[in-house]
């Protein structure tokens, strides 16, 4: 009793000023959390919490056990992945389409950014660009409705084009050697406007100064895109192209799933990753080689982005994304 | 003499004409091919049916007929309820998101707030790694059990790391002035934000809540993962269906009874209802394509 009243006074000191230290800090930073929190608990939720889940690659799992209750199989799943030909396929369609869309779409964005810097009329530039990007705003499932209509073996717009200039019809749908190029023609529809702003911004920020020399000196407009504009982009085109890269193992879902209408004739060059993660999980169950297949593509791939931003940071700082 | 004078003045001035016209026509050309896509769609459901299928698909319908539209309107209530799900989405998805994610943006920018640089590593950490599919698939569905909830279709895009930062570094460029003035007046933080802060970054938030919008009403991912219940489809989730049981029966005729209920529509019906999911996008786009644009500007060169 006498030892716990004299020992209160030394306790409650130091324990106050920590409850001061708390309110203290309560009132500076308080209000700034209460306003985080919503976002804070929403991004745990749909970001971090699944995570562990990743654990998935490693078991043999079933849907009855759950998480935990499956069995640990070590690295079997990635045995059964590297083992089937498929991986082969999906991979190299990943890396191919991707590496396609990157060279065409950043070629087209430059062209098309190239142009528009060309055009002085205020009205017309609003026209052409408005036009240009609408397309980013149309989802995959509109964009697959008017493929068909575009492709469609009886009805579609090419193949009477090919029967009025007396070739054969061809089935789109079940030719999987057109879909690259195809493909990479909607990626263009969809993309190239949006991408040339980038260009066209890089564009604006070169001084008039060089071009009137140029000019003085008596060089083209081609000569002058050739030895001023162009140089001065790379910087901004290298680092455009190492991000894409990047993100290479990641694919457009709605571009290879929904505009291709998951097709089994079109796998052989329209199946990505992304699309035989989502066919193993709901089409065939194979939830183990699907989450070893997704787990492989955010490790490489958060490598990859880590590797290029380093790169993009040695490039110009400023245009890193970290 | 005078003429040799002229002439190389009179060339330049040609190519440059010449070239100017070329380029037109060129941006003309594939300005033109971003909208036929478009324009193919509302001419297939202008068409009738039958002369679709003797002539196929073209530009300008080969033959009018208002049935497709007839045909949907006579049972609205297929397309109602989906645009009525898809509403009630993207409304209430952009108002929610947008609200958490200013806030969330304005904590972050705040430099008295002291956790603010590990919180911003938090929210950015999102964006460059992420542990796919299945993981995120199987706790949203057994862990949240939001399988056949609407929350389902709202609550993963509600705070994604690429607005916040963006509204970070909007707000980080608001005058310190301006904020001391409204604190020494005593405003509390929350009346700061809602009342200075909100209305001088309304072009920013507009933006965000314009990408918010479209991700909401183009949103078709998480209603393939997470929906069965036809009363939660989205329009575009609707129109997925539809084309998925068309493919379905083209490679199978005995889908078809199995389907029983679901009665498949004409190719022009189909295409008028594609109308009716990107017309409300186009018509909003008529008339925001400015803050779009300028929107764009700011996410491409990164505040």
């Amino acid at each position: 009793m006498a030892s716990l009243t004299s020992s209160t006074p030394q306790t409650r000191a130091p324990s106050k000023t920590l409850v001061q230290r708390v309110r203290g800090y309560l009132a500076k930073n308080g209000t700034f959390w209460l306003m985080a929190l919503p976002g804070l608990i929403l991004l745990f939720l749909f970001a971090y919490a699944p995570l562990p889940g990743i654990a998935i690659a490693f078991k043999n799992y079933k849907f009855n056990l759950g998480l935990w209750g499956s069995e640990w199989v070590g690295f079997n799943n990635f045995g059964y992945l590297f083992a089937t030909r498929l991986t082969t396929r999906v991979l190299f369609n990943t890396l191919f389409m991707n590496g396609l869309f990157i060279i065409t779409g950043t070629t087209m964005s430059l062209i098309l950014a190239l142009l528009l810097n060309e055009v002085h009329g205020k009205l017309q530039t609003r026209f052409y660009q408005s036009a240009m990007f609408f397309p980013s705003f149309i989802s995959a499932v509109i964009i697959s409705y008017f493929v068909f209509a575009f492709l469609s073996t009886d009805t579609g717009t090419i193949n009477r084009l090919l029967q009025s200039l007396g070739m054969e019809q061809i089935s789109w749908y079940a030719s999987p050697e057109y879909w690259p190029a195809i493909l990479v023609l909607i990626n263009l529809w969809k993309g190239a406007g949006f991408g040339s702003i980038l260009y066209l911004a890089g564009m604006l920020a070169i001084s008039p100064e060089f071009y009137e020399a140029a000019r003085i000196d008596g060089a083209s407009k081609l000569s002058q895109i050739r030895y001023i504009t162009l140089p001065l982009l790379v910087p901004i085109l290298v680092i455009t192209t190492l991000l894409a890269i990047g993100r290479i193992f990641y694919a457009d879902f709605g571009l290879f799933f929904v505009v291709t209408r998951n097709t089994p004739q079109l796998y052989a060059t329209t199946d990505v990753i992304d699309t035989f993660v989502y066919r193993a999980l709901r089409q065939l169950g194979d939830v183990g080689m699907a989450a070893a297949a997704g787990f492989a593509q955010s490790i490489i791939g958060f490598a990859l982005i880590i590797i290029s931003n380093l790169i993009v940071r040695r490039v110009d700082p400023d245009k890193a994304i970290f | 003499m005078t003429q040799t004078q002229t002439r190389p003045f009179n060339r330049y001035r040609f190519t440059a004409a010449l070239s100017n016209v070329l380029i037109n026509i060129a941006l003309a050309l594939f300005a033109i091919a971003c909208l036929i896509p478009l324009l193919m769609i509302i001419s297939a459901s202008l068409s009738d049916e039958v002369a679709i299928a003797k002539y196929g698909y073209t530009l300008i319908p080969t033959q009018f007929s208002t049935l497709a539209y007839q045909f949907i309107l006579r049972d609205p209530s297929q397309i109602l309820r989906a645009y009525a799900v898809t509403g009630f989405v993207t409304v209430a998805g952009t108002l929610s998101g947008l609200t958490i994610s200013a806030m969330l943006g304005y904590a972050l920018s705040r430099r008295s707030f002291a956790p603010r640089r590990a919180l911003s590593f938090y929210v950015f950490f999102t964006m460059l790694f992420n542990g796919g599919l299945i993981p995120f698939y199987l706790f949203v569905v057994q862990t949240l059990k939001m399988k056949n909830s609407i929350l389902a279709l709202i609550l993963p895009l509600l705070v994604n790391g690429w607005n916040v930062l963006i509204l970070r570094t909007t707000f980080q460029q608001l005058s310190d002035d301006l904020l001391d003035a409204a604190r020494i007046d005593g405003a509390s933080e929350w009346r700061i934000f809602f009342q200075v802060v909100v209305p001088t970054s309304t072009p920013v938030l507009a933006t965000v809540a314009l990408f918010m919008m479209l991700g909401y009403w183009n949103d078709w991912w998480l209603s393939l993962l997470f929906i069965d219940n036809r009363n939660l489809y989205t329009i575009q989730y609707l129109l997925y269906n539809i084309q998925a049981s068309v493919q379905a029966i083209n490679s199978d005729p005995r889908v078809l009874q199995a389907l029983g209920a679901i009665a498949v529509p004409a190719e022009t019906t189909r295409m008028a209802l594609a109308v009716f999911a990107v017309g409300p996008i186009a018509f909003a786009y008529l008339f925001l394509q400015k803050y779009l644009v300028r929107g764009i500007t700011i996410g491409s060169l990164k505040g």
